[in-house]
């Protein structure tokens, strides 16, 4: 290993989980809202200097060119989003849905929930990665029964259910992995090292290799949030702080899918074994369909926009599934874009909600008019989510389906029509939310702007100009996925 | 390896699959946190046993593990929680005994069907305890899908746990992870009884989960 690259790798790692323990020991909500914020900087530092220096792979841990792009993504929704829940947690504690001592319990989670993300993407050994998913999802069950009330605990213990019996699959899945590679690698570490399992899985048994690549896709499909194994995920998004509901959208769903992604490549290296496409592009498919109808029966806004986030796991899980070098650079391109425009979106429905006490859509009304800051971000957000020009979104959609066209026009179709149903749903209720007359509290919002504006702002520049050094590497991404 | 070691792996592992039936019907609580002691226990006996034909010292701290925390540990923790909240009644499931049963034969039936061929190449030990072991996970998610009754469902989880502690044992020379594993399981294990239970219990002074179903967010 070159020394300054695992130094690197070691900073990713070590400080948020050095101040996972700082903060659980710290009893003052204010320095420790910035704390929070100084450490996932640090760690966004840390993420970058991958760029420079790179450590050669381990048999725990490894760099290479997909985990980076994941890794930078994830830190730097990280720090946006610790600067929003700065002031959204003070807001809190003034109404006293939150005690000082659970704000405490936040901040350790939060940076637990960091460490074990980046622990996720940047792990070699598939044990270790599922070890990390799984810290991953015990202290996101912890952050949504926060508030401990009735709907809280409700969405906490489904949540809870749900993805463990997933997390159960997935590591019966590694199992199986491990025994396909056993009998080729010999026992021991390397049998379970990633880049040793994709270098040697043509020689894997074909069957072993099919039935567990089945559990690991339910497994980790649970955690992506694909359809018919989604049921956790509105309610988790609902009940939770509002900064989770923007990590776990933007963040969490996009690490269980590198798990997936990871299997996938392993899959597509034996001839032998079942194409791992297939499967992806259906399970993708029913989500992008199913989450685009159910949209229009939403009462609730940040549920509404969860279901939205299952149609876009969707569509990312879709267009991985198609493959090839087009297919796979606009599957990269939405996963980010996604990522940057959803988390915005959760900032500003996080300060609606405070400011008129409800997440009840009925309730709201006329924001434009009565915040217009916080209202036109909103309309903005909702107009890059549903895929309208010129934000970025736009472009990497008519990537996927114009990719698909050229392939499969069945498939394209069906997918281009539940785009359109689901912006339908999407602008109906952003009409509802945004114009007309105000409705319910008019003071004003006290906001940090900052992470909204920062977030819309590159997803629209990525719609007008995508710099060319972000193209080759997107393109070597994809050009390796396939 | 000789036969009698193969045949006491496979003794242990079926009676694995046997205790998790016995999770399968039973209908008082006291009843289902003794049979899943007596679970682990069969779970932590068969760990050890791969240990020793293995000669996998390491194993046997898993071994440990499971005896002193799923057999004792959780299972008293769990009885003294329930004797607090007052909560020793009967469960009622949500599908009959008897058509539980009837699917636990069936997907008993499954992975044997499934797995036996498929992992042919592995090895007899590892190809049998897969079967048994993916028996003893479909049987915990059963458990898990046809109860209401939040503590039944916590050891249903728990049983799909030791089923998965005895697939990576099988798997002959897994790294260290199965440890890191089992700990974690533990973790979780603890949580779920820790936080879950009693603030349940704050909020709704019972832990049958059905009376949360009732809420149904976002739909007025």
């Amino acid at each position: 290993m070159s020394e300054p690259g695992s130094l690197v790798v070691g900073a990713i790692l070590a400080v948020p989980a050095a101040s996972a323990a700082l903060l659980a020991l710290l009893p003052d909500d204010r320095t420790s809202a910035r704390l929070n914020i100084s450490a996932t900087f640090l760690t966004l530092v840390a993420a970058l200097a991958l760029f420079v220096e790179r450590p050669s792979p381990g048999p725990y841990l490894i760099v290479d060119d997909l985990n980076i792009a994941f890794v930078v993504l994830n830190t730097f929704v990280g720090f946006t989003t610790s600067v929003f829940s700065g002031s959204y947690i003070a807001h809190e504690l003034e109404t006293g849905r939150l005690t000082p001592t659970y704000l405490r319990f936040y901040h350790a989670m939060y940076q637990t929930l960091m460490f074990a993300m980046n622990l996720a993407l940047l792990s070699n050994n598939v044990g270790l990665m599922w070890v990390a998913v799984e810290l991953a999802t015990l202290t996101t069950v912890l952050m949504v029964g926060i508030y401990r009330t009735h709907a809280a605990l409700e969405a906490a213990w489904k949540y809870f259910l749900l993805g463990s019996v997933g997390i159960a699959l997935a590591l019966f899945g590694t199992i199986l992995v491990y025994l396909a590679a056993r009998s080729v690698v010999g026992e021991g570490l390397d049998a379970m090292a990633w880049n040793v399992l994709v270098e040697r899985a043509a020689a894997f048994d074909p069957a072993l290799l099919n039935l567990s690549f089945v559990f690991l896709l339910l497994g980790y499909g649970t955690k992506v949030g694909l359809a018919p194994l989604h049921a956790w995920l509105p309610d988790a998004h609902a009940e939770g702080p509002t900064p989770i509901s923007a990590v776990l959208s933007g963040l969490l769903l996009n690490v269980a899918l590198f798990a997936v992604l990871r299997f996938k490549a392993v899959m597509s290296a034996n001839s032998g074994a079942l194409a791992p496409g297939p499967l992806m592009v259906s399970l993708g498919l029913l989500s992008v369909v199913f989450a685009s109808f159910m949209l229009y029966r939403r009462h609730d806004i940040k549920r509404m926009f969860a279901y939205s986030s299952i149609e876009h796991m969707g569509i990312i899980t879709f267009a991985f599934g198609m493959g090839g070098p087009l297919a796979n650079f606009a599957g990269l391109l939405h996963m980010t874009l996604h990522s940057l425009t959803k988390s915005a979106i959760f900032f500003c429905v996080g300060h609606i909600a405070q400011v008129k006490g409800t997440q009840q859509m009925a309730d709201i009304r006329g924001l434009t008019v009565s915040h217009p800051v916080l209202g036109w971000s909103l309309v903005l957000g909702v107009v890059a989510i549903v895929g309208l020009p010129p934000m970025g979104i736009f472009m990497s959609e008519f990537l996927i389906v114009t990719s698909t066209f050229a392939r499969e026009p069945v498939l394209a179709v069906v997918l281009g029509l539940s785009l359109l149903v689901a912006l339908g749903a999407l602008l109906l209720r952003l009409n509802g939310l945004a114009f007309g007359e105000p409705l319910g509290s008019q003071q004003p919002a006290t906001a940090s702007f900052v992470p909204v504006f920062a977030h819309l702002g590159l997803v629209f520049a990525a719609g007008i100009w995508l710099p060319p050094a972000l193209v080759t590497w997107f393109q070597h991404v994809a050009s390796r996925l396939s | 390896m000789d036969r009698l070691a193969l045949d006491v792996a496979h003794l242990f592992a079926g009676g694995l699959v046997l205790v998790s039936f016995m999770l399968l019907y039973q209908d008082r609580i006291f009843g289902l946190l003794n049979i899943f002691a007596l679970h682990a226990l069969v779970v932590s006996v068969s760990v050890a046993w791969q240990a020793y034909i293995q000669q996998a010292p390491h194993l046997y701290i898993t071994a440990t593990i499971a005896l002193v925390v799923k057999a004792f540990v959780i299972p008293v923790a769990l009885h003294r929680i329930i004797v607090r909240l007052g909560i020793h009644r009967e469960i009622d499931p949500v599908v009959g005994i008897g058509q539980t049963m009837l699917a636990g034969i069936g997907l008993v039936a499954l992975s044997i069907m499934v797995m036996l061929p498929i992992a042919a190449e592995a090895g007899t030990l590892v190809r049998e305890d897969l079967a048994f072991a993916l028996s003893v996970v479909l049987l915990g998610l059963l458990m898990m899908i046809s109860r209401h009754n939040a503590v039944s469902q916590v050891i249903g989880f728990m049983s799909i746990e030791n089923g998965l502690i005895l697939a990576a044992t099988g798997a002959k020379g897994m790294p260290l992870v199965v440890e890191i594993s089992v700990a974690f399981s533990i973790l979780v294990a603890l949580i779920v009884i820790g936080v879950f239970l009693f603030r349940i219990r704050e909020r709704f002074d019972t832990v049958d989960v059905s009376t949360l179903d009732q809420y149904r967010g976002g739909r007025p």
